[in-house]
């Protein structure tokens, strides 16, 4: 069976900004995909790549096998969720969620049918008469991917989707997207800068990075085992310890990064279990977060974070501590650029 | 309140702002009041000198003139609006708006591609360009324009000239060996009269649409394409519609202004009269002020009766 979507070295070059610069990628039917980066990475581009609405200069794209450059967007069985919606003002939101079934042809009663359905699917039972500019943002959000689904796309790319959301509105609305995936068994494209929202979402990760993949893997994978820098950084945060730092605690003489809620603060002194590693230090500054507790450490010439859950380890700034971590916490890096 | 007035004096003691502050900190606690003293001239402009004066010529327009003395009897009458039905000046009428009607809508078919490019393409230079050459032509004299486009059309002019080298005067030839709309020349017909109206008033067409075009985002456009709809089907269910509001506010412009103008008939076209000459013809020589008057009433019914029928098909629902 061929993947959902596949990218062979593509790219997409504005001018001399490479936006897309030699992208390799398969996404499976069914999945689930994030693609995870900065703003100006090159993973929105390669939404717009596959929806159509930009054409690679380098590179071949398939959708289910078939090739897609060349093809415009209107022949294409992909659907898009825009950032900012892109609600038609001047149509009802029934007739915003029809709109692809009147294109097609579709007759008047069972469009309007199929898109009562669409809407009671997003919970908007109710609202066929109302204008996009009468509802509110989580409400546009919801009839924007109504309007994407009801033409029952083979692909739906997501662009930054729950980006203008308020924050518990965008829980809410990542557990709904990933409820309606599963029951619609459809794959799911979908672009963020939020790496929470990435990991949580979605069955695999590819973070970009200045228009390239630098890797690709299932959430954990990713932020348990990140490959260069710049992914422990963006993923979640890291502690970057240099090649001589690690070689002093057992591991290879590169960059390694070491997740700071693997790290223990306990008092000076304390025993190291075996199978760990220590440093000693003075806490610097003690940033407290409400479910957990960060403390900048200085240790030798280096600072390192740690994050313990709240309440524990009764620890203030200028105390001297000891930070002790599994050697296996430490994730030797292929890049430490 | 008097607390208010305390608190304010506080302020404007500390801050030491001289007379000039004083007067801020009075408007900016009485903020209805300066709405009111900011409206009041052109309120007043627009409700006495421009309201007034279009209701004293309706009420002008219900006097009637005695046809043997020539003075206007001042009782209210109907028999001037009954004049207007009359054959001769019916055919005024009519004519008047047919001629707008045609410029109105040739000014929104090649004003629209322009509109659209300036408001799509055009960056930078571009649109600087876009912006001279759209106004440039309203800076010069509008009786410099005409007379100029008297000489092009006539019949030893550059245009007869053109289609002469390029073995095209069969053309024109034929164009205005056509009934009504021909007659010897370009510069004495209909043709003439429609070409001078739509190259005057196409900017006031341009303009609107252009602004209307630019508030539509691509990606209204790219989400129609992802819906799949082909650009054509795009432009009739979601450009056009966003658009009309901008073409009806340019065909405000060109039909009012074509409905009223008296100057691009007079020198380029036939001797039959349109509304605006009739006004001028009557109100000037013959003295019929009432006629005069119930002849400018009707392009004013003709708009309220057109932008009633506009709001109706929705055209100013985005708005």
């Amino acid at each position: 069976m061929p993947p959902a979507v596949r990218f062979v070295n593509c790219c997409r070059h504005f001018g001399s900004v490479r936006a897309v610069d030699g992208v390799t990628l398969d996404i499976a039917e069914g999945e689930f995909f994030a693609m995870l980066g900065p703003s100006g990475s090159g993973k929105t581009t390669c939404l717009r790549l596959i929806a159509g609405f930009e054409q690679p200069d380098k590179g071949h794209i398939e959708i289910f096998g078939e090739t897609a450059e060349g093809v415009p967007p209107y022949k294409r069985n992909v659907n898009t969720v825009f950032q900012d919606y892109a609600l038609f003002p001047h149509m009802t939101v029934g007739e915003n969620v029809a709109y692809g079934l009147r294109i097609k042809g579709v007759a008047r009663e069972d469009r309007a049918t199929k898109a009562r359905a669409a809407l009671a699917m997003v919970k908007l039972a109710g609202y066929e008469d109302r204008r996009p500019a009468q509802l509110s943002g989580g409400q546009r959000q919801r009839v924007a991917l109504a309007r994407a689904l009801v033409n029952g796309p083979k692909v739906l790319l997501l662009d930054e989707p729950l980006g203008a959301l308020d924050l518990k509105l965008r829980e809410q609305m990542q557990e709904e997207l990933k409820a309606l995936q599963k029951d619609l068994g459809i794959t799911f494209v979908f672009v963020t800068h939020d790496q929470g929202e990435a990991l949580s979402m979605a069955n695999r990760v590819a973070v970009f990075n200045e228009g390239k993949i630098v890797q690709v893997g299932v959430p954990d994978d990713v932020y348990e085992r990140p490959r260069s820098r710049f992914v422990a950084d963006f993923v979640g945060s890291s502690n970057m310890l240099p090649p001589d730092f690690a070689s002093g605690h057992g591991c290879a003489a590169k960059w390694t990064s070491l997740r700071p809620e693997k790290i223990k603060v306990v008092a000076t002194g304390t025993t190291v279990p075996t199978g760990y590693c220590y440093a000693d230090g003075e806490i610097k500054m003690v940033s407290y977060q409400g479910a957990v507790t960060r403390f900048n450490v200085q240790t030798g010439d280096r600072r390192i974070t740690a994050e313990a859950p709240a309440g524990d380890a009764g620890f203030k700034e200028d105390d001297n501590v000891r930070l002790i971590w599994p050697k296996t916490a430490m994730v030797t890096m292929e890049d430490g650029a | 309140m008097s607390q208010a007035v305390t608190a304010e004096h506080a302020v404007a003691a500390e801050g030491g702002g001289g007379v000039l502050g004083r007067i801020s900190d009075f408007f900016f606690a009485h903020p209805k009041l300066l709405t009111l003293v900011l409206l009041l001239p052109p309120l007043l402009w627009i409700g006495v000198v421009y309201i007034g004066s279009l209701f004293a010529l309706l009420l002008q327009s219900f006097y009637s003139l005695d046809d043997y003395s020539g003075l206007i009897v001042h009782e209210f009458t109907l028999t001037t609006y009954a004049q207007l039905l009359e054959q001769a000046n019916l055919q005024v009428i009519l004519r008047t708006v047919a001629m707008a009607a045609m410029v109105t809508v040739a000014c929104a078919i090649i004003a629209y591609p322009i509109a659209y490019y300036a408001a799509r393409y055009a960056r930078g230079w571009t649109k600087a360009l876009f912006y001279l050459a759209v106004m440039m032509p309203l800076w010069s004299s509008y009786l410099v324009k005409i007379y100029a486009w008297k000489l092009i059309l006539a019949k030893e002019g550059i245009l007869m000239w053109f289609a002469k080298s390029l073995h095209l005067s069969w053309l024109i030839d034929g164009l205005l060996a056509l009934p009504i709309i021909g007659g010897p020349s370009l510069s004495f017909s209909y043709i003439g009269t429609f070409l001078v109206f739509v190259y005057v008033w196409i900017p006031y067409m341009i303009l609107p649409i252009q602004a209307a075009l630019e508030r539509v985002p691509v990606n209204y456009l790219e989400a129609s394409a992802d819906l799949g709809a082909e650009p054509r089907q795009t432009f009739w269910t979601v450009v056009f519609p966003l658009a009309l509001p901008g073409i009806i506010a340019g065909s405000i412009f060109t039909f009012s202004l074509t409905l009223g103008d008296y100057i691009v008939p007079t020198i380029v076209g036939n001797s039959r009269l349109m509304i605006g000459q009739a006004v001028y013809t009557l109100q000037g020589t013959a003295g019929n002020i009432p006629l005069a008057a119930a002849f400018t009433v009707v392009p004013m019914a003709i708009m309220g009766v057109y932008l009633w029928m506009a709001k109706r098909m929705g055209a100013f629902d985005v708005l």
